[in-house]
């Protein structure tokens, strides 16, 4: 059974329904809504459990594609699927999150439902095709494909300046993406093949290879997104409605640092090697410029979204590391991130619902109101910052002792970027949580409901088992990842 | 030998007598108007049946050339020529206007177009040229009592003259150069390097097909022609005549020219970037939808040409695919167009949509479906046309070229997304009229083939443009 076109394309299940029930049903029919809301977490819960049986299926000693799909396509294209130790946990992270995206929207998206619900649906479809695609032009067609319904939910649903921030990130990644066509296109003329385990096989001359590099760097460094392209992301975030932000931080930012893995490393060897110095650098400015932007933030979102940045640059250098550590460290900051931030950007979603503000002034001593909030969010702020006990704790330490071993400075550098977000993350929860409540709106505010406890509770078992258990996600990469890495280092020759 | 000739005319043949035919049938029976747009269409298909079952080979001295890639190129725009018949004709009657010319002047346009794909000389390629423009300039200005149809013919026939004079101007200099009009004997005297009267000939020959197609510098009279003129004309005139303008491009540069690549590989290389950059920054500043889809069309022009510029056997294969993708695009956007309007007035600005999500799901989703092609995003047709054609430039080594076009996409890219925009984000302006059924059913197919039927139909369509490719003279 083709299980990897399976769990790509279930939820378009989901999408036909909802399309069926908005042109059969009146578009005021409430009825019709509330179906459309059980269509769309009906279906993302079955491709979850679908995601978890891939994953128990999982041959974690094979570091080679598995679940592989090849059908030929036209003009010498083929559809190409297939999943490996890097992929196979990014598919179960957007999996896992989008469940949780559905239940957090119940209540808060109240126009235009059934084509939120289908737009969801349709960029769970996108995402998980991203990750699943093992030729590079069924990559690309997920790929772009999925600034659509972004670009919708962000444009519809989002907050005042909801168009501008829709363009500004259509647009910023479309000037990336494009570049990155150039280079594919040139590669399967050079090459004759758009499979990319064949790809990583070739071996490009070095003069291509920094041309390629760069394109496809282009791409990636604006979707993951790293100093200076980043600025679409605040935008972004800012106005996209809570369950955007948390698909955004949670799943898209990871597609950068999963080309990064995918393409760059293993493909253009060469060229990675001599850029390295130019990611270390733009990654520790990333770091610590962004750390210090978001301490100075008003709005809690926007906080949050510069503290993204801040920790794909620990990302980005744990992958051009080249070694085992670094990559590793890099997977793990990523799919903790993805569980963290995502879980952050629904703490902000909790109390924006309640009270319709993101300024950083308007709240303070939640605590004496919601103490369970209080202590959800401060999980969550604890994990962003990295303590140990946690999934953040494990992606820094590894990423920034990766990076140690071939750059002492950069990890150094980046070492300073954990005090920055101790600082930030504890002043924002310090303002927000503690003290005395100050504004008399603020007095009638309610703690979680069962909803917001069904949300978090897989959130925080994710964050807190993967801090204590970090082999369970270990098992899974290492083969793959110890065979980029000794490809890597052969062909830089190190 | 006449017989012999004859029979590899046949779609000429049918789709010249139906129209004499029809025209005698509607001077008689004016009324009858439904009939003979009908018989028409039955013509078209009938010539569309016969151009695909006909035998390969040159008749009349040379003159007439049938091949793959006439094939191809004809039953393309047969079919299109016979979708335009019932998106049109209805438009007419709905605003009083009961002509049988119209399904006539189509026909005859068929004629003129299939002529220009299977022209072997310059002569039948100037008659094949001047007898589907004159078709087009009345059809533009069809709509008569409306100001702005009017001037949109008059601009269209005083521009389309002109070029029609650089034409034969660059026509006769090749022919008093190269000694003879048939394009076989241009390439023996043209060899690996045309002399300089032949190069001047060929500029000219060039400009004037550049005016067909609407490339820049050239592209002046598209948006006010297409602004003016009625939406169902339009959707006509900015499909098949420029799919068979392209061929007849091809047909020229690859039977005539083979040899001097490098020469027209140039000309052709400025023109495309030109047109690409005027598409996508002139296209911005537009708030007419029509004006907008005209620069838009200068643009995806330019990307066509770029094809063609990579002079090579696949760059041709790449722009038939990218021209018969874009056709059906470009009639799907207007039909969704013709299809729409508010208290009996046509929908042409980008305002007037706004909202249109709400109001007529479908037609957006169309749109919408269309603007994305258009902008090149897969996996709409549009991409896949796009892919083929940077392809064959970049593997022609015109990676500058390519990489420009890629970025000009990008600039582009922010009209439709604009266009999208107001569909979707923004507040409605209140009730549409119920779209019309035929331009309803037109658009809706059309959005279909861009996604998701696209992905099947490119298994055939890229085998058949393969082989119309090879038919032609490049490598």
């Amino acid at each position: 059974m083709p299980i990897l076109s399976l769990v790509t394309f279930l939820p378009l299940v989901g999408v036909f329904g909802i399309l069926a029930l908005r042109l059969f049903a009146r578009a005021d029919d409430a009825k019709a809504v509330e179906t459309s809301k059980w269509i769309a977490l009906a279906s993302t819960l079955a491709t979850f459990a679908v995601a978890l049986l891939l994953t128990f299926q999982f041959d974690p000693n094979n570091p080679g594609f598995q679940f592989v799909e090849d059908v030929p396509w036209f003009a010498g294209l083929h559809y190409r699927m297939g999943i490996d130790g890097i992929s196979v946990l990014f598919v179960l992270l957007n999996t896992f999150l989008m469940p949780i995206c559905i239940v957090a929207s119940w209540r808060s998206i109240e126009n235009r439902v059934h084509e939120y619900m289908a737009a969801f649906l349709l960029l769970e479809v996108l995402v998980t095709g991203v990750f699943c695609a093992l030729d590079i032009v069924v990559f690309y067609v997920f790929f772009e494909f999925g600034l659509v319904p972004m670009f919708l939910i962000i444009g519809i649903w989002g907050g005042a300046r909801r168009v501008y921030a829709a363009f500004k990130f259509f647009l910023y990644t479309l000037l990336g993406s494009v570049l990155m066509l150039a280079a594919i296109l040139w590669m399967i003329g050079t090459t004759g093949t758009a499979s990319i385990p064949e790809l990583m096989t070739y071996q490009f001359s070095p003069e291509a290879q920094t041309w390629l590099w760069l394109a496809f760097f282009a791409s990636f460094a604006v979707k993951m997104p790293m100093w200076p392209v980043h600025t679409w992301l605040p935008d972004a975030h800012v106005e996209a409605p809570t369950a955007g932000s948390v698909i955004l931080a949670g799943i898209l930012l990871k597609m950068g640092g999963y080309g990064f893995l995918r393409f760059s490393l293993p493909m253009f060897p060469n060229a990675s090697d001599l850029f390295t110095p130019l990611v270390f650098a733009l990654s520790v400015i990333a770091v610590i410029y962004t750390s210090l932007v978001a301490f100075r933030q008003t709005d809690v979102k926007k906080l949050i979204a510069y503290s993204s940045v801040a920790h794909m640059g620990l990302v980005t250098m744990g992958i051009f590391s080249g070694n085992a550590t670094g990559e590793q460290g890099a997977i793990y900051q990523m799919l903790s991130h993805g569980v963290i931030s995502g879980a952050l950007f629904l703490c902000v979603g909790v109390i924006y619902d309640r009270m319709h503000t993101r300024e950083i002034a308007f709240y303070g001593g939640l605590v004496n109101r919601m103490p369970w909030y209080a202590a959800v969010f401060m999980l969550f702020t604890m994990g962003n910052v990295g303590l140990p006990g946690t999934s953040g704790f494990v992606g820094e330490i590894l990423s920034m002792t990766g990076t140690y071993q071939v750059s002492t400075w950069t990890a150094i550098l980046a070492a300073t970027g954990v005090i920055l977000s101790a600082v930030y993350m504890l002043t924002l929860y310090r303002r927000v949580v503690f003290g005395t409540i100050t504004n008399p709106k603020l007095e009638t505010i309610t703690d979680l409901d069962w909803r917001e406890v069904a949300i978090f509770t897989p959130l925080i078992v994710a964050t807190l088992y993967m801090g204590v258990q970090p082999n369970i996600v270990f098992d899974l990469t290492g083969a793959s990842v110890d065979q980029l890495v000794r490809v890597y280092q052969a062909a830089i020759g190190g | 030998m006449l017989s012999a000739n004859l029979a590899l005319a046949v779609p000429e043949i049918i789709l010249a007598v139906g129209a004499l035919a029809l025209l005698v049938i509607g001077a008689f029976a004016q009324k009858q108007t439904t009939l003979i747009g009908g018989a028409s269409v039955v013509v078209l298909v009938a010539a569309a049946v016969a151009a695909a079952t006909q035998p390969f080979g040159t008749a009349f001295g040379g003159g007439l050339i049938s091949d793959a890639a006439a094939t191809f190129a004809k039953v393309a725009i047969y079919l299109a020529s016979a979708i335009a018949i019932p998106l049109a004709q209805p438009w007419f009657e709905r605003r009083g206007m009961r002509t049988f010319e119209l399904p006539v002047l189509i026909l005859l346009a068929a004629l003129g177009m299939g002529m220009m794909a299977s022209a072997g000389d310059l002569i039948s390629l100037y008659v094949g040229v001047e007898l589907h423009s004159l078709a087009l300039y009345i059809m533009a200005a069809m709509h008569r009592d409306n100001a702005k149809a009017s001037e949109a013919g008059l601009k269209y026939f005083v521009l389309g003259a002109l070029s029609s004079g650089l034409l034969l101007y660059g026509a006769s200099l090749i022919y008093g150069f190269a000694g003879s009009t048939l394009f076989s004997e241009i390439a023996v005297a043209a060899g690996s390097e045309a002399n300089t009267g032949l190069l001047f000939g060929l500029v000219f020959l060039i400009c004037g097909l550049a005016f067909k197609v609407s490339a820049a510098p050239f592209h002046m009279w598209t948006p006010d022609v297409y602004e003016g003129a009625p939406t169902p004309v339009v959707a006509f005139f900015a499909a098949a005549p420029k799919l068979a303008a392209m061929i007849l491009f091809a047909r020229v540069l690859a039977d005539g020219f083979a040899g001097a690549v490098d020469q027209w590989q140039q000309v052709l290389v400025a023109i495309s970037l030109i047109s690409v950059a005027v598409g996508a920054f002139a296209g911005l500043v537009q708030k007419n939808l029509k004006r907008l889809w005209a620069y838009s069309s200068i643009a995806n022009i330019g990307y066509a040409l770029l094809g063609l510029a990579s002079g090579t056997s696949e760059g041709v294969q790449a722009m038939l695919v990218f021209m018969v993708l874009y056709m059906i695009d470009v009639t799907g956007f207007f039909a969704c167009l013709a299809a729409l309007s508010r208290q009996g007035r046509a929908m042409e600005t980008i305002e007037d949509m706004a909202g249109l999500i709400k109001e007529r799901p479908a037609i957006g989703f169309a749109m919408t479906i269309f603007s994305l092609s258009a902008l090149g995003l897969p996996p709409f047709s549009g991409f896949f046309a796009k892919i083929f054609v940077f392809k064959a430039a970049l593997d022609a080594g015109l990676w500058g070229v390519a990489v420009a076009g890629l970025v000009g996409s990008v600039v582009a890219a922010f009209y439709y997304l604009r266009l999208i925009k107001v569909m979707w984000f923004d507040g409605s302006q209140g009730a549409t009229d119920k779209p019309p059924a035929e331009a309803n059913a037109i658009a809706l197919a059309s959005a279909a083939f861009a996604f998701p039927v696209v992905i099947v139909a490119l298994y055939w369509l890229n085998d058949a443009a393969a082989t119309a490719a090879q038919a032609l003279g490049l490598v």
